[in-house]
């Protein structure tokens, strides 16, 4: 009687609680934060510094949704996510937002309910191999062993590359990424194969990075971007435009450190409108009138997210590549500000 | 008469035993040399420990406490011209805070460390009830309470409000049982605390800090982490298994068909799922179940899991120890004409913990280690930490060094677990062996 009684008011708590959290827009407001599932450590994308401040690139990406919704880019509150639990920490709205490099796929955006708001980091699965070991391309190495991550869609990815190319390869399974160092430099297997930006960070780390060589082959796509649950367009929208604010930023030249002064006007007409001087753009989206301002102030424009996480002048080192913007023949295309 | 015999009349000083049978030479004798294959199987035995020795050695004994980022700490052993190598303890130095606080404000970590100290003010009593005064044991029960409030923080009235949850529940079994019966009284007293903590506490003191403010901080549960986050969970985890065990295993015993089937399946059912599912349970599907948005705390949660899997457990263990005792103590107990309550408490259950001491420490010494399973669903315990320390492009590809720091703290923790288990055993003994 009393449990009955007991699971009654939680039904009931259950169904208020539920129509409440219907807007996260509201929800994220009220809080005063933003939660977002982040990775617990992925060199140059997610990783604590020795302050417990998150810093990255997809990091990036949180700070500058948390500045146009909150004003704050320091109004984040990191939840470190595993590959296992990501999807059901935004599922059940323990998180926000997810940016989590996580790839876009038809499963995810239609079979688990996500909505995927753009892509921050086009990446592809390729191979790292000791120099000495004289191949120059994926398709020499027939017979190799392969250090994979076990339970990622790499496998699967390498297992179709393989057999498309009618040769043969022996996995060597590993759980995660520090392993797979450890196990390739030992010589338990001839290559490693995970996400390109990762297999840089991976050679970064070497002793003698020289003596290793990543592989032209790009065997997969991963599109890698922030997404939210289904079912709250709103919310999705500032993520998505957010995310366009910093992509248009860099195309249109505005910068963290011209930001106030472009801010005061200009007579480009789409800056304007992006910064918010012109137009009613934040009020369409429930914001304020500044908000891609404060966001792309957050962490600067895409480009200078891109050099400072990840690019070329970094440990890492990765080249722009596909993420380049549409101009310069990549593939960072954001669609009009109007 | 003459006597021919010649009889001693005065002892022969002692003299000193053959120097081959003393001090040094005599131990090595008698351990290490005392016959051929012996001696070859000790000097093969040495030279592997030398061989081991002269590898790692080196590799410890490496300058590197200052260095910034790993290729600092390659330059300084290139320097050295080191021919294994050497440790990189630069990051050891960075984030020896991070791995044992987490994300922790740094500015509250006072906290945990008074927590840490009071845990064993708190536990000196109980531990080591022969040095330490009994009316310590009033400063164990407030414990139990402050210990969470310093960790997380908030109105003081929390804590207050909780403690008096079971003050409620006890008095309310003082003015049922002559009403109601004992059993529905017992049923009702739990059930008080329980519900006054799960819908009353939360207002009652927000209501009472609204008007008298007093607190401290909040510090939320997603800056937990670290060594402290393993502590943490393991502590609460140990102290309350031991009580939950204790109860299933009287439960299993019991005449009492309810109870004792509940019992028997719930502790079945536990350790016949690893803990790691639990923790998934406990990580995700709670999730999925409990209405969206309502925030349960995710390390109360995991708390929650490891207590259920390690009580299921000591009740194994305690249940071993209860079968061990002879049927004749039951039956002197009744004998002596005591109550089922006072049976357990005067004689059952201090033989029967008495003998089940080494496997409750090895269980709780387990449940320590396990807690490091909660990397798998994204805490950053000192596990899941390193992940987070690698992802440092400074720090990319240190293995060693933070895995041997660990290593480190949970040898010395478990360590003196087991240390004091085996003192317990030799004081508890009190038959003639």
């Amino acid at each position: 009687m009393k449990k009955s009684v007991f699971l009654g008011a939680l039904t009931v708590a259950g169904f208020v609680a539920g129509s409440a959290s219907a807007a996260t827009l509201d929800d994220v407001q009220a809080r005063g934060s933003l939660k977002c599932g982040s990775n617990s450590g992925l060199t140059g994308f997610a990783a604590p510094d020795a302050n417990g401040h998150w810093e990255g690139f997809d990091v990036a990406v949180c700070r500058a949704v948390a500045a146009a919704v909150l004003g704050d880019p320091e109004a984040v509150e990191f939840v470190p996510t595993t590959p296992k639990t990501r999807f059901t920490a935004l599922a059940s709205g323990e998180v926000d937002i997810l940016v989590r490099n996580t790839t876009w796929t038809l499963t995810r955006d239609v079979d688990l309910k996500f909505t995927f708001t753009g892509v921050n980091y086009y990446d592809g699965q390729g191979f790292i191999v000791p120099k000495a070991l004289g191949v120059s391309s994926a398709k020499e190495l027939d017979g190799a062993t392969v250090c994979i991550q076990t339970g990622t869609t790499t496998e699967l990815n390498l297992a179709d590359f393989f057999r498309t190319n009618n040769i043969s390869y022996e996995p060597v399974p590993i759980e995660t990424n520090a392993e797979a160092q450890q196990q390739y430099l030992a010589g338990a297997c001839d290559t490693y194969t995970t996400d390109a930006s990762g297999l840089a960070a991976t050679r970064a780390s070497f002793e003698n990075p020289a003596d290793h060589a990543i592989l032209p082959e790009i065997i997969s796509k991963e599109p890698l971007g922030p997404l939210v649950r289904h079912g709250d367009d709103e919310w999705a929208d500032i993520v998505r435009w957010t995310l366009n604010a910093l992509v248009a930023a860099e195309e249109f030249g505005i910068t963290s450190t011209n930001i106030e002064e472009l801010a005061s006007g200009t007579d480009n007409p789409e800056i304007n409108r992006i910064l918010g001087t012109e137009g009613t753009m934040g009020e369409m989206l429930g914001l304020e009138a500044d908000w891609a301002m404060k966001a792309i102030a957050a962490g600067g424009n895409y480009g200078e997210i891109f050099e400072k996480n990840i690019g070329e002048s970094t440990p890492i080192g990765l080249a722009r590549g596909l993420n380049a913007q549409w101009k310069d023949g990549g593939l960072q295309y954001a669609p009009p500000f109007r | 008469m003459e006597d021919l015999s010649y009889v001693r009349t005065d002892m022969l000083p002692e003299r000193d035993p053959p120097a081959s049978e003393v001090g040094v030479i005599g131990w090595l004798r008698m351990n290490l040399f005392s016959g051929w294959f012996n001696s070859i199987l000790t000097v093969i035995a040495l030279a592997f420990i030398y061989l081991v020795l002269a590898a790692i050695i080196p590799w410890l004994w490496s300058p590197t406490w200052g260095a910034g980022s790993l290729s600092a700490c390659r330059e300084i052993i290139a320097e050295l011209g080191k021919e294994h190598g050497g440790a990189c303890y630069g990051v050891i130095t960075e984030r020896w805070q991070q791995l044992l606080f987490g994300f922790y404000p740094e500015e509250l970590r006072w906290r945990p460390i008074l927590t840490f100290i009071g845990l064993f003010v708190a536990l000196a009593p109980v531990l080591f009830n022969e040095t330490f005064p009994g009316k310590m044991l009033w400063f164990t029960g407030a414990f139990l309470f402050l210990a969470p409030w310093l960790m997380w923080g908030g109105p003081i009235w929390t804590p207050l409000l909780v403690a008096a949850g079971p003050a409620l529940g006890f008095v309310a079994y003082r003015y049922l049982v002559s009403v109601i019966g004992n059993l529905a009284s017992v049923i009702v007293a739990v059930l008080i605390p329980v519900l006054f903590w799960l819908f009353l506490v939360g207002p009652l003191s927000q209501a009472i800090d609204g008007v008298v403010p007093l607190g401290i901080e909040v510090v939320e549960s997603r800056l937990f982490g670290g060594f402290m986050l393993s502590v943490w969970i393991g502590v609460v985890a140990i102290a309350i298994s031991l009580v939950l065990g204790v109860i299933l295993a009287l439960g299993r015993q019991s005449d009492l068909l309810i109870v004792k089937y509940l019992s028997v399946g719930f502790i079945e059912f536990i350790r016949g799922v690893p803990l790691i599912t639990l923790l998934f349970v406990a990580s995700t599907l709670l999730n999925i179940f409990m209405p969206p948005g309502t925030n349960f705390d995710i390390i109360l949660r995991v708390m929650i899991m490891a207590t259920l899997f390690a009580s299921a457990y000591i009740a194994e263990v305690i249940r071993g120890g209860l079968a061990a005792l002879p049927r004749g103590q039951y039956e002197a107990a009744d004998a002596l004409g005591l109550d089922y309550w006072k049976a357990q408490r005067l004689i059952i259950l201090p033989q029967a913990l008495k003998i089940s001491i080494p496997g409750i420490v090895s269980t709780f010494i387990g449940l320590f280690k396990d807690t490091t399973l909660v990397s798998i669903i994204g805490l950053l315990d000192p596990i899941g930490l390193t992940g987070s320390i690698r992802a440092d492009a400074n720090w990319n590809g240190i293995v060693w060094e933070l895995y041997g720091f660990i290593a480190l703290l949970f040898f010395i923790s478990c360590f003196s677990m087991s240390r004091y288990s085996m003192w317990l055993e030799k004081k508890l003994r009190t038959d003639h062996r």
